[in-house]
């Protein structure tokens, strides 16, 4: 690089540009759990060439659907929950164990039949505070109707854990002549999305150290699968369902698109961001598309089936804000573009990992 | 936010937008500064709405992306130590260093903390007497007066465990240094609004008359954008060459006195390296004398590491226009957004990754 002083020369602007993110990590970071291109890389790049053949018909969707015989369809996902602070304006740690899974087995058009619950404590946790955590996971899995029905517990060393961690995994019944996958997308197609986004993401952030906010911002922790029953009844034309958690509606749409090889247009003015979301990511500098969400899910559906389906999700309490946000286009395949308040277009990306707050 | 929302109405920008196009009559290139307006530009998609032959270069106006490597690998190295809580902004920790960055040594043990304001990683240092803070202070002039007034408070109270690596850049002289450059397309300016919150817009004036170039104080929201270009195209067109302030509802002449006192105070300037661009004399500041003991880069005793970095990528000349993405030799083959080899094709914001996929991978290329 050359370098010179204005007046004794040329400055050389040529290497002008960010420094590329690096990609090539010997150790595990924290973005490799954000839900974006880290995720995806370590799944792809790690886990499914390890895994060989065990992962033949191993899904990246919410769940992975089982084919029992005679038209018996299974659901089944699992995930961990890792949130901090364990208690957080809207909810706390056990009922997201709960809707989560739910939610997940859900996006396959899944009735959910039971839940497994998996602890690992950390030496010192109060036992009120699990006592709490555990109450509250029977209330959601009694007002979803979901058993929970097997579990374990495992205490780990003071120091080595963040209080507790919970592990659902579930499984669910496909109703026959369900089919909603994640590859569906179809040119045509109308996105809807259930509601205003961005809310768990900033209230889980609003009550870290460091960041106060004027208003309380409360998560949208909630079950979907009224929501799914709702939509699946209402018309044949359901082709995608997503639940756009870590990394936001931004990953869910970009996952959608590259899997289903189509071409994706949102509607930037459409897409329901409430004003403190909005105020709270113009001030920590994050793209409310990125925040995630746990009470939401993002729709794809066919053209003439979508003012039905629409109908159907208002009418219920979870789908109350519902509205169609964009379509999918035979133009630009694999990528997802949104249209600007101003009118112009950009693309929409997958956060690369993390959310990191920007200072400019 | 109502007050916020007007600064987004699309019928104001559609109007200022007309006006834009009324006054162009030949070919200008702007310069927004700083990397708020470039991130609005792009959210907004402003560049595109821009009559024929105008055009937007993005400035060096991000402080993450100009912070020089070596100053990035002393943060390593003392992130890396025991005993040691290292704060920084968020964003500082996905910016390479010569081989890792700070989410690496928060993975190899190291205790990183991301803070929102200087303030914070001071109330860490009172938290936690028996352990080393230092404070990672980056930022232009904006974010100076926090990362001073923490410093100053730590000397007030004696708090011997806190120490700041500073590495504060200032942007008027790399707006005198990019107009005096002989590569350089830029017709006019717009300088960055929060930064003239503190200093005010007079250190351009002197800019402006050297130079011969408009100057205009230009806030963030596309609004405050779309007025910014309007008033620079009129000067230009004109053949008027001022600094002007469209950003009056936080921008005075003077600035902040308070917060420039406080610099002043705390702040020697300094030359300062600049990456990608080199070292642009009396461009930064560095912790005055009196409180040279608070200099993690003193006390540390961080060697002073001297790195090349790899220039195959042309980003910079892309982002000048001086070429097309796929005028670059790398643009394809060693450089795609799955291997990006530089900004440009990391995001898909980015000139090259759109090119890649608008223009290049649906001609069958393999992408």
């Amino acid at each position: 690089m050359a370098e010179q002083r204005p007046g004794e020369g040329e400055l050389d602007v040529s290497g002008w540009t960010c420094p590329v993110p690096l990609r090539r990590h010997q150790r595990v970071v924290l973005g490799h759990g954000g839900g974006g291109v880290l995720s995806a890389e370590l799944i792809e790049h790690l886990f499914l060439p390890a895994f060989g053949e065990a992962a033949r018909t191993a899904t990246l969707a919410d769940a992975a659907v089982l084919e029992l015989g005679e038209g018996v369809r299974l659901a089944f996902s699992t995930d961990s929950y890792v949130v901090r602070p364990l208690v957080f304006p809207g909810g706390d740690i056990g009922e997201l164990a709960v809707y989560g899974t739910v939610n997940d087995l859900a996006m396959r058009g899944a009735v959910p039949l039971a839940l497994s619950t998996a602890f690992v404590l950390e030496e010192g946790l109060e036992l009120a505070l699990l006592g709490r955590v555990a109450e509250s996971m029977g209330r959601a899995a009694r007002r979803v109707g979901v058993g929970l029905v097997t579990g374990d517990t495992k205490v780990v060393e003071a120091g080595h854990g963040d209080g507790l961690y919970v592990n659902t995994t579930g499984i669910g019944l496909v109703p026959r002549g369900v089919d909603v996958r994640p590859d569906g997308a179809r040119p045509g197609d109308v996105v809807i999305v259930s509601g205003p986004i961005g809310l768990h993401g900033i209230a889980v952030l609003s009550v870290r150290d460091g960041i106060e906010f004027a208003t309380e911002v409360r998560s949208d922790t909630a079950p979907l699968h009224d929501l799914v029953a709702a939509m699946l009844a209402a018309a044949a034309g359901v082709h995608v369902l997503r639940d756009p958690t870590r990394g936001g509606l931004a990953a869910s749409l970009c996952e959608i698109a590259a899997t289903s090889g189509a071409g994706i247009e949102i509607v930037e003015s459409a897409v329901p961001v409430p004003a403190e979301v909005e105020a709270a990511c113009n001030l920590l500098g994050l793209d409310p598309l990125h925040v995630a969400n746990e009470g939401k899910l993002v729709a794809f559906v066919a053209a003439d089936d979508a003012d039905a389906v629409l109908a159907a999700m208002q009418g219920t309490e979870v789908g109350a804000g519902s509205v169609v946000v964009g379509r999918v286009t035979a133009d630009h395949p694999g990528l997802v573009v949104a249209r600007t308040a101003l009118g112009a277009t950009r693309i929409v990306d997958r956060p690369l990992g993390e959310q990191l707050p920007r200072i400019c | 936010m109502k007050y916020l929302s007007e600064f987004r109405d699309p019928e104001i920008a559609q109007s200022l937008l007309a006006r834009i196009e009324a006054a162009v009559t030949r070919p200008w290139a702007v310069m927004e500064v700083c990397g708020g307006q470039t991130h609005s530009i792009i959210r907004y998609g402003i560049d595109q709405l821009l009559p024929e032959g105008l055009s937007l270069i993005h400035g060096p106006g991000c402080p993450v992306c100009v912070t020089p490597l070596e100053m990035i690998d002393r943060s390593l190295a003392i992130a890396a130590r025991d005993g040691v809580v290292f704060c920084s902004f968020g964003d500082m920790l996905r910016v390479p260093g010569s081989s890792r960055d700070l989410t690496m040594v928060r993975a190899e043990g190291g205790d990183v903390r991301v803070v929102y304001s200087p303030l914070d990683a001071l109330a860490i240092a009172r938290d936690n007497l028996d352990r080393e803070v230092v404070f990672f202070a980056v930022g232009f002039e904006t974010t100076a007066p926090a990362t001073a007034m923490a410093v100053h408070v730590a000397r007030r109270e004696g708090l011997g465990n806190f120490s700041m690596l500073v590495s504060h850049v200032l942007v008027p002289p790399a707006i005198g240094a990019i107009a005096a450059s002989a590569a350089s397309r830029v017709d006019g300016f717009l300088a960055a609004g929060h930064v003239c919150t503190v200093m005010g817009s007079a250190p351009y004036e002197p800019l402006s008359e050297l130079h011969q170039v408009p100057i205009v104080v230009t806030g963030f929201e596309p609004v405050d954008v779309l007025d910014g270009i309007r008033r620079c195209v009129r000067q230009l067109e004109s053949g008027r060459h001022e600094v002007e302030n469209a950003y009056p509802r936080a921008v005075r002449r003077d600035g902040n006195p308070a917060a420039k006192a406080m610099l002043d105070d705390v702040f020697d300037v300094c030359d300062r390296r600049w990456r990608g661009i080199g070292v642009i004399p009396a461009s930064g500041w560095r912790l005055s004398e009196r409180y040279a003991s608070f200099d993690a880069e003193r006390r540390f005793d961080v060697a002073d590491v001297q790195v090349e970095e790899p220039a195959r990528c042309r980003a910079g000349d892309v982002l000048q226009g001086l070429i097309t993405p796929d005028e670059c030799e790398c643009f394809g083959g060693e450089c795609t957004p799955r291997n990006p080899l530089g900004a440009p094709m990391v995001s898909s914001e980015g000139a090259c990754a759109a090119y890649y996929q608008y223009r290049y991978q649906y001609r069958g290329a393999d992408g």
